[in-house]
C-alpha cells in the first residue's frame, strides 16, 4: 500500500499503545447487523503503472475539443493557458493545503485570494468580489438569492438570453421553495424590452441577465439596469470575463451584483468542471455576500497581512441563517485565473478581446456568404454569434465533426433550452451558436469555411 | 458590574425606566462574554418590538447573538453612534453602549424583569 | 546568533509579507501577448455596438520571472499536506497521489468540451460511470449523481430530492431535524431548501438522543440529516432504531458523508437505513483540497429516489456510454456535468487502492486515531472517551480553567512547534474543542511527532501560560487583527489614482 506508511510493526505497536487485540476490535462500536463482512465488490488495486495506463486509454477514448478545431463555446471556452500558470498550480503549498483557517501558516493562499478578489474587482467594475463560488451558474443563483435578502422580496425576473443551463439551475434552487422566477422571452437574441417592462414592479427583487447572452449578443444594460432600479429590484448580470478588457463593464450601467464563469481565466475546459464562480457586489451589500471573503490587516506586530473576514455570514457561524451553505468554494480555480491576469496583464487581456471579437465577427461574415446559413438577427455581439443553418443542423455538426470540426453548439442539445426562448425565431431546432477565441487563426477558419461551403 | 437601578431579562439585556419609556442594553456579563462587539444591527425607530423576541443582533468576529427584547412597544430611539463604534458596547455598556429606547405598550411586562440581585444569582446559577 | 552568522546571506527562500503582485514590476512588463491579428478587422467599437471599455482597469504588470518568484514567495508562507501532517478533523487532509494529478492532466480530459456530442466523450462517460459504480458499492446506495462541486452542494441537491420527493407523495413537509453535533453547513443548507430547522441535542455518550429524536418527529419532518460517524468521531451504535424511527413517520435519513474515511468496506451507509449521502472526494477519495476547493460532492441515493436526481448522468448500454435525464429528475444543481477534473483523481484513486486497499485505508486511519488519542489522553480531557473511530475530539477545558489557557492559544503554539493544528470549537457541543483526524497516509514517526508537539504544547501551558498567549512566534506572521479585519474592512487592493 503506497499511501499507507505504516509499517505491520509500527502497526503492532500502536494496536499494543491503544490496548485493542486487533483492528478489527475497534470497530466494535458498528452494529454486527449493518458490518459488511463480505467487503467491497470491487476490483483488486492496481500497480501506479496499471493506473496510468487506464487513465490514458480512457483519455484516448475521448476526441478532446482540444484536438479538433473547435467553435463550441456556450459557457466553455477554449481559450490559450500561458505555461506558468500549470507551474504555479503544480505548487504542493498551494494545492495540498486546506482552506486558510490558521492564517498565520496561510498566507500565500491568503494573498493569492486578495489579489484574485482586486482582479474580479477590476474585471468588474463593482466594489467587493468574494473567493469563488462553484461556477457561473451557482453564482448567478446566488446573487438571485442575495438580491432576495437585499429587498426581502422573492420573486427573480430572468432573461430568457441567459445560458439555459444556468435558468435551469435557478428553476431547481427556486422549486425548493426559496424563490419565484419569471422569464422574459427575447427579440432579435437579447432580451425584450416590452415583455420586461410587462413584469418588472415592485415584487421583483431581481432583474437577472447575461451580457454577452447565451448566444453571444450584447444586451442595452444602461435601460435593462434602469428598469430594475426604478421598481426597487436589483440589477444582477453575467459577463464573459475574457472581454472584460474590451467590454464596458456592467457597473457603468448600475449593475448590483455582477457575476461569471471564470474558466476562460486560465482553467482548462475540463469537461465543463471545475470551472470557477466570479461573484462580485457593492460595498453596501457586503453583509450579504456569500462565500468567503479576505481581508488584509495587520499581525501583532503590526505588520500587514491576511486573514478570512465578515465570516458571520457563513454556515460554520451562522448556520440556518447564513448567506449561502456554501463552504467549499474553488480556489485553486481561483489561483489559476489570477495568475493568468498576471500574465496577461491588461494588455494581453485586450489582446485577448480584441482577437476573439474580431474573429467571431470574421467568421459569422464568412459563413454567412457560404449561403449555408441565415442570420437570426442583427444584433451587436462580442465573441460568440447564433446561425441557422439551412440544413439540418445535426447532420451539418455530423459532417463537420468527420472532418475534424467542433461546428459551435447546437442551442436545442443545451439543457434548460425551450423554443419560446426565441419566439422570433422559427427553426431552433437549426440555430448553432458559434464562438471563436484568439486561437483560432484564420487558416483554420478557411479551411472550415471552405468545408462547410462544401456539404 | 449590575446596576442596582436597571432590572435584566435571562437572555441578559437590561433596561433603564423612565416613565413609560425604557432604555434596553446587553449586560456586561453579555458583552464579556461576547468578546469585542464589531457590527451591531438594530431596528428601526417607529418598529414594533415584543417582549420574548429578537429586536437585532450582536456580532463579534467569530460569533452573532440575537438580541432579545425585555419589552414590548415602538422603537422610538436608536442608538445610531454604535454603527460606527459597536465597541462602546464593550467599553460603556450600561451608558454609551445603550441600544433602543422603547415606548412601553404594556408596563406591567417589567414586573416579569429581574433586580440586579436576582440577575447575578441567576449568573451563577447559569455558570 | 554571532555577528558574523548575522551577515551571512540566507539562501533560504524569504519568509513573511510580500509587496502585492500589483505593485510589482514595471507598468511596460508583460509576461504573454497574443499573436498579430490575422483578419481583417472593423473597429471595436463598431463590433461592439458602442460598448467598448472606457473604464480603468488595473491589473499587474509583471513578467513571467516575477509571477515565478511572487508565487514562489507566497508558496513559502504555506502550509500544505507535502508540508507536514494535516489534523484537522472533519476534513481527511490526507496525501493527494501525483499519478492524479498528472492524469487529470492529459489532453483527452483537460481538453473536453461539455458540449461535445457522447461519440466522442465516451472515455468521459465510462470513466464517470465507473466512479458512480464505486461510490455506488462504497456507500450501499445504487443511484448516483456526479453533479454536486462540494458536500454543502450535495448536501443542497440530496434535501432538494428529498423535498421533491415528499412533494411527489403530496406533501413536501416542513422540518428537517439536525442533532447539535452537525456541521454548519446541514442548517444552512436545511434552509436553502426552505425547510425549518429542528435541533435535537446529542445523548451522554454523544450520540443521538432517541428520546429526543422520537419527540421530534412527526408528518411534519422531511428528513433527518445526520454525520455518521459523528463529528465526535464516535459511530452510534442506535443507527438501525434511529433510521427506523425516522422512516416510521414517512421522513428520510440522510448522511452526511464527511466522515465516510472511517468506514470504507467496514459498513455502508445504505445498509444503516440512510436514503441519500453525499460524499467529499476531495476528503475520502484524495483529491487534493487546493486551499479551499475545489472538491466534488457526489450523491449517492435509494432506488426509490433514483428518479428525482439531477440531470444528465451518465449511464452504460452496453460498451457505449449516454448522457440521460431521471425521470423525475430535480433538473440541475450547476452547469455542466460536475467538477470532472475531481472525478478523474478520485477514480484515479480509487484503481489505485481497489476494495482491499479502500477497506485498508480506513482501517489505518481509524488506529491511528485510537493510537493519537492514547497519547493524549492525560495531557488533555476526553469528555467522550470511548473507542474512536477516524477522529476524535479532546477539550481544552482543563488548559483553560486551570492555567488560562485556550484552545485557540494551545493552537497557535503548536505551530511554533512545526506542525498544522488540529480543528478547534468544532463540534460546538464540546467546550474549547480540539478535533483531530491524522488520516491513514502519517507514518508513526510523524504520528509521534504530533503527539510530543501536543504534549509539548500541553505542559507549556502549565508552566509559561503567557508564552502561548503570545504564540505563534516563527511563523510567517504573527496572530492577526481580525477585529481589525472586520471594522477597517479592505477586501481588495486599489490603484492609485
Amino acid at each position: 500500500m503506497r499511501f499507507i506508511p505504516v509499517s505491520c510493526e509500527d502497526r503492532e505497536s500502536m494496536l499494543r499503545a491503544v490496548g485493542c487485540p486487533n483492528v478489527e476490535s475497534l470497530f466494535d462500536s458498528i452494529p454486527d447487523s449493518v458490518r459488511l463482512h463480505g467487503g467491497l465488490d470491487l476490483p483488486d488495486g492496481l500497480s501506479e503503472m496499471e493506473v496510468d495506463a487506464r487513465m490514458r486509454g480512457l483519455a484516448g477514448a475521448n476526441v478532446a475539443a482540444t484536438s479538433l478545431v473547435s467553435f463550441a463555446g456556450a459557457g466553455c471556452y477554449d481559450h490559450y493557458i500561458p505555461a506558468v500558470v500549470d507551474h504555479i498550480l503544480r505548487k504542493p503549498e498551494f494545492f495540498t493545503a486546506y482552506t486558510p483557517y490558521q492564517p498565520e501558516v496561510s498566507q500565500g493562499t491568503l494573498q493569492s485570494i486578495y489579489e484574485f478578489q482586486t482582479m474580479v474587482c477590476e474585471l468588474t467594475g463593482m466594489d467587493v468580489a468574494n473567493a469563488s463560488m462553484y461556477d457561473g451558474a451557482t453564482a448567478f443563483v446566488e446573487a438571485g438569492l442575495m438580491a432576495a435578502r437585499v429587498t426581502r422580496r422573492h420573486r427573480v425576473v430572468v432573461s430568457a438570453a441567459v445560458h439555459p443551463e444556468w435558468r435551469q439551475v435557478l428553476a431547481t434552487y427556486a422549486a425548493a421553495g426559496v424563490l419565484e422566477v419569471v422569464t422574459v422571452p427575447t427579440a432579435a437574441g437579447v432580451t425584450d424590452a416590452s415583455a420586461l417592462t410587462a413584469v418588472l414592479d415592485d415584487s421583483v427583487a431581481a432583474l437577472m441577465l447575461a451580457s454577452p447572452t447565451f448566444y453571444g449578443t450584447l444586451e442595452d444594460l444602461a435601460s435593462m439596469c434602469a428598469a430594475a432600479r426604478a421598481v426597487g429590484a436589483l440589477a444582477i448580470v453575467a459577463i464573459a470575463p475574457a472581454l472584460s478588457a474590451v467590454l464596458e463593464p456592467p457597473s457603468v450601467h448600475g449593475a448590483d451584483i455582477v457575476v461569471a464563469e471564470g474558466q476562460p481565466l486560465g482553467n482548462p475546459m475540463s469537461f465543463g468542471g471545475p470551472g470557477i464562480g466570479l461573484f462580485a457586489a457593492r460595498d453596501m451589500h457586503l453583509r450579504q455576500m456569500p462565500g468567503r471573503i479576505v481581508g488584509r490587516t495587520v499581525d501583532a506586530d503590526g505588520t500587514p497581512a491576511f486573514v478570512l473576514t465578515m465570516q458571520t455570514r457563513e454556515q460554520h457561524i451562522r448556520r440556518e441563517k447564513a448567506t449561502s451553505n456554501i463552504c467549499s468554494n474553488h480556489a485553486l480555480n481561483a489561483l489559476a485565473a489570477s495568475v493568468y491576469l498576471s500574465a496577461t496583464g491588461v494588455a494581453g487581456l485586450e489582446g485577448v478581446g480584441r482577437a476573439c471579437v474580431a474573429k467571431a465577427h470574421y467568421l459569422r461574415e464568412r459563413l454567412l456568404a457560404t449561403g449555408r446559413f441565415e442570420a437570426p438577427w442583427d444584433t451587436p455581439f462580442a465573441h460568440e454569434f447564433a446561425l441557422v443553418s439551412k440544413i439540418h443542423a445535426t447532420k451539418l455538426q455530423g459532417s463537420l465533426l468527420g472532418a475534424g470540426y467542433l461546428a459551435g453548439v447546437r442551442a436545442a442539445d443545451i439543457s434548460g433550452f425551450e423554443p419560446s426562448d426565441l419566439p422570433d425565431i422559427d427553426r431552433t431546432d437549426d440555430l448553432l451558436v458559434f464562438a471563436v477565441t484568439e486561437k483560432r487563426t484564420r487558416a483554420e477558419m478557411d479551411a472550415f469555411v471552405q468545408e462547410v461551403a462544401s456539404l | 458590574m449590575y446596576p442596582a437601578d436597571l432590572k435584566y431579562d435571562t437572555e441578559h439585556e437590561w433596561v433603564r425606566i423612565d416613565g413609560d419609556v425604557v432604555t434596553v442594553g446587553i449586560s456586561d456579563y453579555a458583552q464579556d462574554h461576547l468578546g469585542e462587539v464589531v457590527f451591531v444591527d438594530l431596528p428601526a425607530v417607529g418598529d414594533t418590538v415584543t417582549a420574548g423576541d429578537t429586536f437585532g443582533e450582536v456580532e463579534s468576529v467569530k460569533s452573532v447573538s440575537d438580541l432579545y427584547s425585555p419589552v414590548s412597544g415602538e422603537v422610538v430611539k436608536v442608538n445610531d453612534a454604535l454603527d460606527g463604534a459597536p465597541e462602546t458596547i464593550n467599553d460603556d455598556a450600561y451608558g454609551a453602549g445603550w441600544m433602543i429606547e422603547v415606548q412601553l405598550s404594556d408596563p406591567l411586562e417589567l414586573d416579569g424583569l429581574m433586580s440586579a440581585e436576582e440577575y447575578e444569582a441567576f449568573i451563577a446559577s447559569e455558570a | 546568533m554571532t555577528e558574523q552568522l548575522a551577515h551571512t546571506p540566507s539562501i533560504a527562500p524569504a519568509r513573511g509579507p510580500r509587496q502585492l503582485i500589483f505593485e510589482t514590476g514595471s507598468l511596460e512588463s508583460r509576461c504573454v501577448e497574443v499573436p498579430a491579428l490575422d483578419v481583417p478587422s472593423a473597429s471595436m467599437e463598431e463590433m461592439l455596438g458602442g460598448r467598448v471599455r472606457q473604464t480603468a482597469l488595473a491589473l499587474p504588470h509583471v513578467t513571467e520571472v516575477e509571477i515565478a518568484r511572487h508565487y514562489a514567495h507566497l508558496a513559502s508562507m504555506n502550509f500544505g499536506v507535502d508540508t507536514g501532517m494535516y489534523p484537522l478533523g472533519s476534513c481527511t487532509m490526507k496525501y493527494n497521489p501525483r499519478l492524479n494529478e498528472d492524469a487529470v492532466r492529459l489532453d483527452g480530459f483537460a481538453g473536453m468540451h461539455p458540449s461535445q456530442p457522447v461519440s466522442t466523450s465516451q472515455g468521459a462517460l465510462a470513466l464517470m460511470a465507473g466512479l458512480a459504480d464505486a461510490l455506488a458499492e462504497v456507500s450501499g446506495l445504487p443511484a448516483v449523481t456526479l453533479q454536486p462541486a462540494a458536500g454543502a452542494h450535495g448536501e443542497l441537491t440530496a434535501i432538494m430530492v428529498f423535498r421533491a420527493f415528499h412533494t411527489a407523495n403530496g406533501d413536501p413537509r416542513t422540518r428537517v431535524i439536525i442533532p447539535d453535533a452537525a456541521h454548519g453547513t446541514n442548517p444552512a443548507t436545511v434552509s436553502m431548501c426552505g425547510y425549518e430547522v429542528t435541533t435535537i441535542a446529542s445523548d451522554a455518550s454523544g450520540g443521538v438522543d432517541m428520546d429526543a429524536l422520537r419527540a421530534a418527529l412527526d408528518t411534519d419532518v422531511a428528513a433527518l440529516m445526520l454525520t455518521n460517524p459523528n463529528t465526535l468521531g464516535l459511530f452510534d451504535p442506535n443507527i438501525t432504531e434511529i433510521t427506523s424511527a425516522v422512516h416510521a413517520v414517512g421522513a428520510l435519513a440522510y448522511c452526511d458523508g464527511a466522515n465516510l474515511n472511517a468506514i470504507m468496506g467496514k459498513a455502508r451507509p445504505g445498509d444503516m437505513g440512510f436514503d441519500a449521502m453525499h460524499i467529499n472526494l476531495h476528503k475520502t477519495f484524495s483529491t487534493p483540497h487546493g486551499g479551499g476547493g475545489p472538491g466534488a460532492g457526489p450523491v449517492c441515493v435509494t432506488e426509490a429516489l433514483a428518479a428525482y436526481l439531477p440531470g444528465p448522468v451518465p449511464v452504460r448500454d452496453g460498451d457505449v456510454f449516454a448522457l440521460e435525464w431521471p425521470e423525475h429528475s430535480i433538473g440541475r444543481v450547476r452547469g455542466s456535468h460536475g467538477n470532472f477534473g475531481v472525478m478523474v483523481r478520485a477514480y484515479a484513486y480509487i484503481l489505485a487502492l481497489g476494495g482491499a486497499g479502500l477497506r485498508e485505508a480506513s482501517e489505518q486511519a481509524v488506529l491511528s486515531a485510537n493510537y493519537l488519542k492514547s497519547r493524549l489522553r492525560d495531557a488533555y480531557d476526553v469528555p467522550y472517551d470511548r473507542p474512536c473511530m477516524h477522529e476524535f475530539v479532546l477539550s481544552g477545558a482543563r488548559q483553560r480553567r486551570d492555567f488560562g489557557v485556550r484552545t485557540l492559544d494551545i493552537a497557535k503554539r503548536l505551530l511554533d512547534h512545526g506542525v498544522h493544528p488540529p480543528t478547534i470549537y468544532f463540534p460546538l457541543i464540546v467546550d474549547e474543542a480540539i478535533m483531530i483526524e491524522p488520516t491513514e497516509t502519517e507514518s508513526l514517526a510523524d504520528l509521534d511527532r504530533f503527539a510530543e508537539a501536543m504534549l509539548s504544547v500541553a505542559a507549556e501551558a502549565a508552566a509559561t501560560p503567557d508564552l502561548l498567549h503570545g504564540a505563534p512566534y516563527t511563523t510567517p506572521v504573527r496572530r492577526l487583527d481580525e477585529v481589525r479585519a472586520v471594522k477597517q474592512p479592505d477586501l481588495r487592493w486599489r490603484p492609485r489614482t
